[in-house]
């Protein structure tokens, strides 16, 4: 394999983890938005909205990114998986067309009521369904069950099974909560008020306590329907260590949520979902797409990786300051 | 092979339904920015309220077109894994480049809808112009990828695969430069047209307002500058695609035989089984000179080409009749629209021109979605132009009718949410004059 194309496979956990605090945490406040309740459910949905609205476009893009990235330098995998994930895939762009465009029509259509709710119960329905789909696919390409031979294989062997089980199901609902519970603390952070900060901070313990038991049925189911992915999680020379530190930025962040330090909490539960998707790389590693791929045995010519490597870099100078502006001028406002 | 149609269906749906909001999201970020512009030069607030206008038709667009714009990046390989498979190497570049001309569009979009009171006024003006480039950048390199389908290169042919790719080398097909500033100026004339019409129809209500009466002049300098631009780059095509495309030509041109001195063909129905163009009126002489700038330059017949390399004659030929007819007619209106106001020194409102711009108003959107259709259909039954034959590209997944009837469904239901939309955003009364919204917030008072 050329060092490029792993470089590019990192880069690509690289956008797939800020897709995940970023477009994750969208994803999430829609959920929240959904579970909006209490004598301050319409303020909890206007800090929503106003906590996602300058910023989810430019977070969505990191999916867009790892899409292009995955076609440009391992196109093999690319055309793999939108064949044999066709189905949960073309419901996730549903999802991605309705949670965006019911969102923006809520924030432009009318501001009677009725028009409101309707628009965003779509916003919000969406951004449940479409991060568990998510999950299911990521589960899906790491269970080993995704078929590279047609030959006499049906419809169901070929285009369902491979994502319809209980390892899926179970890491789509763990994806979910852990995107609803990274949301309940940025929100916390953000919110104006201290009884807002509560409502958010409950959210936070209880989404955390839900993350805790999906983990676990994600483990438990792993070693009946991932066995590959769930040795190496368990069996790794690094499992233990980051594992341990899981554990320790999940108790943590719940100690500063009890503590009301959001800021912290935040950073906390920032770095919680970030081992989490380091450490399903890592125990993914060598695969792309389990067992038909490795990165190498996935990976376009050198010349292209070279150069995508290059591209990358270049944009990354663009981009990582445009970033930090857009998250400082909205940070800024929320202290004032 | 019925799957073959719900799949070219789907992505033809996809891309007519996307084209629209990308054109949108390179046009009115720029005229945005030219009220800005000057409302900071002159200090007029109405032009600060033709920049928030456009600025929330610009929020609105673009969050419509980022969602179908991730669609099709999806459906690259939901529909045609066979050919992102063969040239996911190759035109990779781009659409990473375009990946990132978005992002940073999408950030300063955020910046500029939403930091208008947290930064600085030249700061927020900063923000429109870098959305306005980073838009027609990302025009830019989408259109690239469409051109090396069209005309590839940047790699060597060896049993069937690509070898040696040089993705750069895939950038600089000789299709790339005559397709971008087509699509770019193709953009100015489309967006600048429609809102022109929009605002001479409010004119025609009113036309003392000034509201509508500055941003008709902004929008038809945008669009009339381009619209009499885009002949000169439509000659550059056409003889692009006559070098490296001739048998798309002859389908544009309902050329069966071979000629010497080929006409120019208004009109007519390509009829493929007689091989003949009848209701035509053929202007002598007239393509050998568009297509090759020679009277006597030969010219390709459909009929040099194998009959199952043909694209869809009559469809082509429809679609291309469309396009240079409203292209055309655009001209004409801008030409007028110059001279009257080079007579009286003044924003055109004289009131049959004002009616004919609104009727004028869709003609720019039509015309882009027939030139796609021109230079989509145009390359069948290619998906890579003499390389990679279509339905060999189709992903295996069967029932595709499917999916399909579901996004005949949501881009219907969108359309029609966005056009509610749009007319009720740039149909309201002028809020300065009439205080029925709130008063407007933002540059006046920065």
């Amino acid at each position: 394999m050329s060092d490029s194309a792993l470089i590019l496979a990192i880069v690509m956990i690289f956008a797939l983890n800020f897709y995940a605090l970023m477009g994750g945490a969208d994803y999430g406040s829609g959920v929240w938005d959904l579970l909006a309740m209490g004598p301050r459910r319409d303020e909890q949905r206007k800090l929503i909205a106003d906590a996602i609205a300058p910023i989810w476009e430019a977070n969505h893009v990191w999916l867009i990114l790892v899409v292009v990235v995955l076609f440009s330098a391992f196109p093999k995998a690319f055309a793999l998986l939108s064949v044999s994930m066709h189905i949960p895939l073309t419901l996730i762009l549903f999802g991605i067309i309705a949670r965006g465009t019911a969102f923006i029509f809520r924030k432009y259509d009318s501001r009677i009521d009725e028009v409101q709710r309707r628009w965003g119960t779509i916003f919000a329905i969406s951004s449940l369904i479409t991060p568990m789909l998510l999950g299911v696919v990521v589960a899906a390409i790491s269970s080993g069950n995704v078929l590279a031979d047609h030959a006499g294989k049906t419809f169901v062997d070929l285009y369902i099974a491979p994502w319809c089980s209980w390892f899926c199901l179970a890491t789509g609902i763990f994806a979910v909560t852990l995107f609803s519970f990274l949301a309940a603390n940025y929100l916390a952070f953000y919110a104006g008020s201290e009884e807002l900060k509560t409502d958010f901070r409950n959210r936070a313990i209880v989404s955390q306590v839900l993350c805790g038991i999906s983990a676990l049925s994600v483990w438990i189911l792993a070693d009946l329907e991932a066995p590959d992915l769930r040795t190496a999680l368990a069996n790794s020379p690094w499992s233990l260590g980051l594992q341990a530190a899981t554990a320790m930025c999940a108790m943590f962040s719940l100690y500063a949520l009890v503590a009301r330090r959001f800021q912290i909490a935040r950073l906390a539960a920032a770095l919680q979902v970030s081992l989490i998707i380091w450490g399903w790389a890592l125990s993914q590693y060598p695969y792309m797409i389990r067992p038909v791929y490795t990165i190498a045995q996935a990976a376009g010519p050198a010349s292209t990786c070279n150069m995508l490597v290059i591209v990358i870099a270049l944009g990354a100078c663009l981009l990582f300051p445009a970033f930090y502006f857009l998250y400082s001028v909205f940070n800024h406002k929320s202290e004032n | 092979m019925n799957d073959l149609i719900y799949a070219r269906s789907q992505m033809g749906m996809s891309l007519a339904f996307h084209i629209l909001f990308a054109v949108a999201g390179i046009t009115l970020p720029l005229m945005m920015v030219i009220a800005e512009w000057m409302h900071l030069k002159t200090r007029d607030p109405i032009y600060a309220e033709i920049a928030k206008r456009w600025a929330t038709g610009t929020a609105v667009l673009f969050a419509i077109g980022a969602v179908s714009g991730t669609v099709l990046s999806f459906e690259l390989g939901l529909l045609w894994p066979g050919f992102m498979q063969w040239a996911g190497s190759i035109i990779g570049l781009p659409f990473s480049l375009e990946g990132f001309a978005f992002f940073t569009e999408a950030i300063f979009l955020g910046i500029y809808l939403y930091g208008r009171k947290i930064v600085t006024p030249s700061m927020h003006l900063f923000a429109g112009i870098v959305v306005a480039v980073s838009g027609a950048l990302s025009a830019v390199f989408v259109v690239i990828a469409n051109a090396w389908m069209n005309y590839p290169v940047g790699f060597k042919l060896q049993n069937g695969m690509p070898v040696e790719i040089d993705p750069i080398a895939a950038m600089t097909s000789p299709a790339a430069g005559p397709q971008v500033v087509h699509m770019l100026i193709a953009s100015y004339a489309a967006i600048g047209f429609l809102a022109a019409g929009v605002h001479a129809y409010m004119l025609l209500k009113d036309k003392t307002d000034q509201f509508h009466r500055k941003a008709m002049a902004i929008a038809l300098a945008v669009g009339a500058t381009a619209a009499i631009a885009e002949p000169i780059s439509g000659d550059f095509i056409a003889r692009m695609v006559a070098h490296t495309q001739p048998v798309k030509l002859a389908a544009l041109e309902g050329q069966f035989d071979t000629e010497d001195g080929a006409p120019l063909r208004i009109g007519g129905v390509p009829d493929v089984k007689n091989r003949v163009t009848p209701y035509s009126i053929e202007l002598p002489k007239l393509l050998s000179v568009l297509a090759f700038h020679d009277p006597n330059a030969r010219v390709k017949g459909l009929n040099d080409f194998a009959r199952d390399l043909w694209p869809p004659v009559l469809l082509v030929h429809l679609n291309f009749q469309v396009m240079v007819a409203c292209g055309g007619a655009m001209a004409l209106m801008s030409t007028w629209a110059a001279l009257l106001y080079l007579k009286t020194k003044r924003v055109p409102d004289h009131v049959l021109f004002l009616k004919c711009m609104v009727l004028a108003a869709p003609l720019g959107c039509i015309a882009v979605e027939a030139g796609w259709m021109v230079t989509e259909f145009g390359r069948q039954p290619w998906v890579i132009s003499n390389i990679l034959r279509t339905h060999h590209a189709a992903t295996p997944v069967p029932g595709l009718l499917i999916p399909f009837l579901f996004f005949t469904l949501v881009y219907i239901l969108l359309s029609i949410c966005v056009i509610w939309l749009m007319l009720r955003l740039f149909s309201n009364t002028n809020p300065v004059t009439a205080p029925v919204e709130p008063a407007p917030e933002g540059l006046s008072d920065v």
